[in-house]
């Protein structure tokens, strides 16, 4: 177990877990948190699953991990890692099995007052046209030949059947589609999976909400992505579904013997990687790329539905009721990325894992008029509390590989969160507050009580301190739409 | 979920975002029921009153983890795909595969979902009794 002794503390925001701490760490971990909520990662198993994601072979600079990290499965979630290429490895479970889980944000004109009376009927409109929950299936059933469109056009695809302007697409990380989707490297099972899951939101922690921009911090960035304060908008958080957790699935297990072959020691077997390079490197990252496109596809139908439902319970009533698209980006991914490691340019594959790209000014890949303020970064806090608007840095750039957080971060075990609140009194108390709440479950609704989270503005108070984002917004909940 | 001197059987271990298991046997078939059964509790399964459903599955039979892993992963596939679920378990092991016969119905109802099941800290313990396991599902 880790205490404040083993650590080096950088500054108020930065921590270091050093390399001779443990034998078989190849690099550092950076941890960005304050002392209180490091306190809080301390109560699990985070660190210790960030000093063993720091064997993995080929790792530049250092792991770094996000103020609202917390223990998952072989690697933390909310961390970072860096692989060199040609030959550093690929790691599916740093990527996480939601491939492509992640947030997409729309704006609109709607003032609160407008909505106001609406809001109960808005959030049962949500509910029924965004299919959620276990076992839901969505409004589409694909082909294989549609499928395998969907795997390497991802939102391209959308736009061609209709669900997407061009407008979402060039505000989609990627503009929605990975170059490189394979879906010959998807096994029979993952598409079993994938057929019927396109436009459906899934259960646990994914949601639709509707949202007020309760305070502008950037009125320039803010102008650029159409936010006001007052005004409403709409988060959608949510991944590949079963399709990307069998890509996942599918890798892990035939990574086994990867290691084997590739003579890799690791310290825990949901670590398995293969060299990047290796056929089973390439294999996973088209078959990743292709749940990643899976994943903006998803997440740009359950848009268009969401504006049918909009448009359902608002048109001939509210002015201007139209949801336009701020921005989509992923938190669980691996990317091919150069970075500047001691002073040079490198290559490397970026995974990251509950944590999101948080570019910088003047990144290339970012629409004209995003390019002076940064990449967009979505951050959902916890049920019922606050959500943010971001945006990267040039510190990013330097110090996370241009990442930064990706929420609040548990804190709590489902099992005691369900020992502790009640589902029914929490969805009264959500309602009392004014916040409607449509779930298929009050049991998955008290797993994600915000007792269970951390404090989303201390998260946000760090990453932003430490410079490694920018607040634009803050935005507080009207609607919680889950599965 | 059972206690833990009973001679096979699972319960729920406290993990911070994803879910924990566990499981204890005599030996490495009934390991892997146990599990099924546990993955059922913990997702709140219940299966319909109507028609009997049989399904036979054969896995390879790689190491005893992989095995518990693979097993489990094809039940929630089957779950998900097919909406069928299981209550009675034949398995038996030799040298080079599992093989299973397996008895349930349509599923009626699901509380929660489980994305996978994963490898992290999973090794199967010798024990005084049989063996055990810690089996961590990602949600």
């Amino acid at each position: 177990m880790l205490t404040f002794k083993n650590l080096k503390q950088v500054n108020r925001f930065e921590w270091e877990i050093p390399k001779s701490l443990r034998a078989d760490m190849r690099v550092p971990v950076r941890i960005f948190a304050t002392r209180q909520l490091l306190e809080a990662i301390m109560g699990d198993k985070s660190l210790e699953q960030a000093m063993n994601a720091a064997t993995l072979p080929g790792l530049v600079g250092q792991v770094v991990v996000m103020p609202d990290m917390h223990q998952g499965y072989g690697f933390p979630i909310g961390g970072v890692a860096a692989t060199r290429l040609p030959d550093g490895v690929i790691s599916p479970g740093a990527i996480g099995y939601d491939i492509n889980c992640g947030v997409r944000l729309l704006g609109t004109q709607i003032e609160y007052q407008e909505i106001e009376p609406y809001l109960p009927e808005l959030a049962s409109a949500l509910d029924r046209n965004c299919p959620s929950g276990v076992g839901r299936k969505g409004h589409l059933n694909l082909t294989d030949a549609e499928l395998e469109q969907v795997c390497r056009e991802g939102s391209q695809w959308a736009l061609k059947k209709g669900y997407a302007s061009q407008a979402d697409l060039r505000r989609t990380e990627e503009s929605g589609r990975l170059e490189g989707g394979q879906p010959e490297r998807i096994s029979k099972q993952a598409k079993g999976r994938g057929r019927s899951q396109v436009g459906t939101l899934g259960a646990g922690n994914h949601f639709i909400e509707v949202d007020l921009v309760d305070q502008v911090f950037d009125q320039e960035a803010a102008q650029a992505m159409g936010l006001q304060e007052g005004h409403v908008t709409v988060m959608i958080h949510c991944g590949s579904r079963g399709f990307g957790h069998q890509v996942c699935t599918d890798y892990v297990k035939e990574f086994q013997g990867a290691v084997q072959r590739y003579g890799i020691h690791l310290p825990d077997r949901e670590l398995v990687c293969a060299p990047l390079d290796s056929p089973e490197g390439q294999a996973y990252l088209g078959a990743m790329r292709g749940a990643g496109n899976y994943a903006f596809a998803n997440r740009q139908v359950l848009a268009h539905y969401a504006r049918q439902a909009f448009e359902e319970v608002l048109a001939g009533k509210v002015r201007n009721w139209q949801l336009h698209q701020v921005y989509d980006i992923a938190h669980n991914m691996g990317k091919v990325e150069t970075h500047q490691v001691e002073g040079q340019p490198v290559r490397v594959c970026v995974h990251r894992k509950g944590a999101t790209r948080a570019f910088g000014p003047g990144f290339a890949g970012l629409p004209d008029e995003y390019r002076a303020i940064g990449q967009p970064v979505l951050v959902p806090g916890s049920m019922g509390t606050a959500s943010w608007v971001l945006v990267g840095t040039q510190g990013s750039m330097e110090r996370s590989f241009g990442s930064t957080c990706h929420g609040a971060g548990r804190t709590m075990s489902r099992s005691q969160a369900k020992k502790t609140v009640r589902g029914e009194q929490l969805r009264e108390e959500l309602q009392a507050q004014g916040i409607q709440v449509r779930t298929g479950s009050l049991a998955g609704l008290a797993e994600e009580a915000p007792q269970a989270y951390k404090d989303v503005d201390a998260v946000v108070e760090t990453v932003t301190g430490a410079g490694i984002a920018r607040k634009v917004a803050r935005l507080r909940p009207l609607a919680v739409i889950k599965g | 979920m059972s206690t833990p001197h009973t001679q096979a059987g699972f319960r729920e271990v406290a993990h911070t975002a994803d879910w924990e298991i566990e499981v204890w046997a005599p030996d490495l078939c009934t390991l892997i029921e146990q599990a099924a059964r546990g993955m059922y509790v913990l997702t709140g399964t219940r299966l319909a009153s109507g028609p009997r459903l049989q399904r036979a599955l054969l896995l390879p039979a790689d190491d005893r983890e992989s095995l518990l892993v693979g097993f489990l992963t094809e039940l929630l596939y089957l779950s998900e795909v097919d909406g069928i679920g299981f209550d009675r378990f034949e398995l038996r092991l030799d040298e080079e595969s599992l093989s299973a016969s397996l008895k349930g119905a349509h599923i009626e109802s699901m509380q929660k979902e489980i994305k996978a099941v994963t490898y992290h800290g999973l090794s199967i313990r010798e024990t005084e009794a049989g063996l055990e396991a810690n089996l961590v599902f990602d949600v």
